[in-house]
């Protein structure tokens, strides 16, 4: 195998320009127009648009090969069948996971974290035990441990972050005890786009024997991730933030610790046998997958990583960084401006507030210009509190974003300041 | 196309910058909480009631300009009327604000309130503009839990 390092060496060396304007091409919502003027979708960290190859692969799917899977001796079924487990065994090329059943699908990370706060918690915590999360979760990471310390009198800690946004390690040290059961941190903030030292966590959390549950969502579409590398135990992610089809999401699993966990959902699929007496679950991954999954999703996700793997992530990561670099500076620049998250390490997410005008009027008026941010509190209300800020807004940025449209988004930002004097 | 110079006029900057009526009322015999749990938006409304009579009212929180222009104009307009003539305005306003009623052709009691028929153009703002409207209305009804625009 080879390594990130060797990869990255390679491409630098003999890679092409980064051809943004080949890769536009393959989006076709970017050449639509909103209110009257091209479309200029920066709102990647809500979801990414999708290329053409994907929306083929969906619509061939159900014109050609639908059919039920792992149930029918049918020719369809079995084709159907093949499609979607060739798409699971992509995922794990994708992020190195080491087996194929270690990636259980799911509706997206949401999914992915109650699956693991259900089944490991109901199996694992119980009154007076401590579950550590950090101060930068999306909600999706917070509500199912609430639910869970609710259910069986556990207790939440949160690791707190400093005024850049980034995780205060030497407390989450302090915070770790024989009580706590597991840790759940996001790798990147889609609030903040911090990129969080989770190798380091990792080892950390398991020094005391402790789990840790990496929220991706933010990660996966932005660099290399290798699951065996991070040691993580358990890495949640989205489908349709990787270019994939929404409805669709992967919960990676290490072997050992998902085969002690009971199942989530009972349904079809799940069993291997079922009577009124007695049931027995399935192996891994299907005892995670009760009932008809989104089979065109799954299949549509493992090609939209076959176009991401065959851009590059490195040369994704390093394109992002370039757009990061030039729109902090030119957006961080404005008067009035204040950028919300400038962690050393950060994703291509930037965050900002605009002295007396609030996000949303921000939004609007960048609207009616044809550009997509997001204004809000982006499902992180405790970073909002954090930061004493009632919502920001936020430009995220793809591959498939170019310069230009950071200048555009520059001169949106420079009218809002104008309309507001 | 919804011009954007429709939405953000000028007396709406204003109420936006120097809100009306912008404080706790220490006389306030009711008091509402308002929340929009899709943006955040969040207000509380004071008022003091004689009888049936709104005899002063005020507001504080915050929020973006349409929400905040909105829930000071309607301070000062609302301000000793009763509450059923507030409900009469309330709905007009949200009709209004929602697309239902064109203040231009329809009777209405709104007065300087339709500056704020622009939002009809966003749809995704006529929860801001609504937000202490609906406030409001519970108050008048004195319900006790906050209301969400959800």
């Amino acid at each position: 195998m080879q390594t990130a390092q060797e990869t990255k060496l390679t491409i630098n060396d003999e890679s092409p320009k980064f051809d943004v304007e080949s890769i536009r091409r393959d989006f076709p919502i970017l050449g639509r127009e909103v209110h009257g003027r091209p479309l200029i979708y920066l709102d990647s960290a809500a979801t990414y648009q999708k290329p053409q190859v994907v929306i083929d692969a969906v619509s061939r799917y159900y014109a050609e090969d639908n059919a039920n899977i792992h149930r029918g001796v049918h020719y369809l079924s079995q084709l159907a069948t093949r499609e979607y487990e060739d798409a699971r065994v992509k995922i794990k090329r994708f992020i190195n996971a080491a087996e194929s059943h270690e990636i259980i699908f799911t509706r997206g990370t949401t999914e992915s974290i109650n699956l693991v706060s259900n089944s490991f918690g109901r199996k694992y915590i119980k009154e007076g035990d401590e579950i550590i999360i950090s101060a930068m979760e999306h909600h999706s990471n917070i509500v199912p441990w609430q639910m869970l310390c609710e259910q069986t009198g556990a207790r939440l800690r949160v690791i707190p972050i400093n005024d850049a946004g980034e995780l205060l390690i030497d407390e989450f040290i302090q915070m770790l005890n024989p009580r706590v059961k597991i840790v759940g941190v996001v790798h990147v903030s889609n609030a903040l786009g911090t990129i969080n030292p989770v190798k380091r966590i990792i080892e950390l959390a398991h020094s005391h024997d402790i789990p840790v549950l990496i929220d991706g969502a933010q990660a996966a579409p932005h660099f290399k991730v290798d699951v065996q590398d991070l040691d993580v135990d358990f890495y949640a992610f989205s489908g349709h933030k990787l270019c994939g089809p929404t409805g669709t999401g992967v919960l990676y699993g290490k072997t050992a610790i998902l085969n002690e966990m009971p199942p989530f959902m009972g349904g079809g699929d799940m069993i291997a046998s079922v009577s009124f007496e007695k049931t027995t679950y399935n192996t891994l991954p299907h005892k995670f997958e009760a009932g008809t999954p989104h089979i065109a999703g799954g299949i549509g996700l493992g090609v939209a990583i076959d176009y991401l793997t065959g851009i590059g992530l490195d040369r994704i990561a390093a394109y992002e960084n370039e757009l990061l670099e030039y729109a902090t500076e030119l957006i961080g620049a404005i008067p009035g401006v204040k950028i919300i998250g400038t962690a050393r390490e950060k994703a291509s997410v930037l965050s900002f507030t605009l002295d007396t005008v609030h996000p949303h009027d921000i939004g609007t008026i960048l609207d009616q210009e044809g550009i997509a941010v997001r204004a809000g509190h982006h499902c992180a209300q405790p970073v909002m509190k954090r930061f004493a800020v009632p919502a920001t807004a936020r430009a995220s940025f793809a591959f498939y974003n170019t310069k230009e449209e950071i200048d555009k988004l520059a001169e949106g930002v420079q009218k809002v300041t104008a309309i507001f004097g | 196309m919804s011009d954007i110079n429709e939405l953000y006029q000028q007396v709406i900057l204003d109420h936006n910058k120097k809100p009306r009526n912008f404080k706790v009322l220490d006389t306030a015999n009711r008091r509402q909480e308002g929340y929009n749990p899709l943006c955040g938006d969040q207000l509380v409304l004071y008022l003091e009631m004689d009888g049936d009579v709104i005899k002063d009212v005020s507001f504080q929180g915050q929020g973006c300009a349409i929400s905040k222009a909105s829930a000071s104009m309607m301070t000062a307009m609302v301000k000793g009327k009763t509450a059923a003539e507030a409900e009469v305005i309330f709905d007009e306003f949200h009709r209004m604000v929602k697309g239902e009623m064109d203040p231009a052709t329809e009777p209405h009691h709104l007065g300087r309130l339709t500056i704020l028929a622009g939002v009809r153009e966003f749809p995704a703002r006529v929860k801001c503009a609504s937000l202490s409207w609906h406030t409001l209305h519970a108050a008048l009804a004195g319900q006790d839990e906050p209301v969400s625009t959800e």
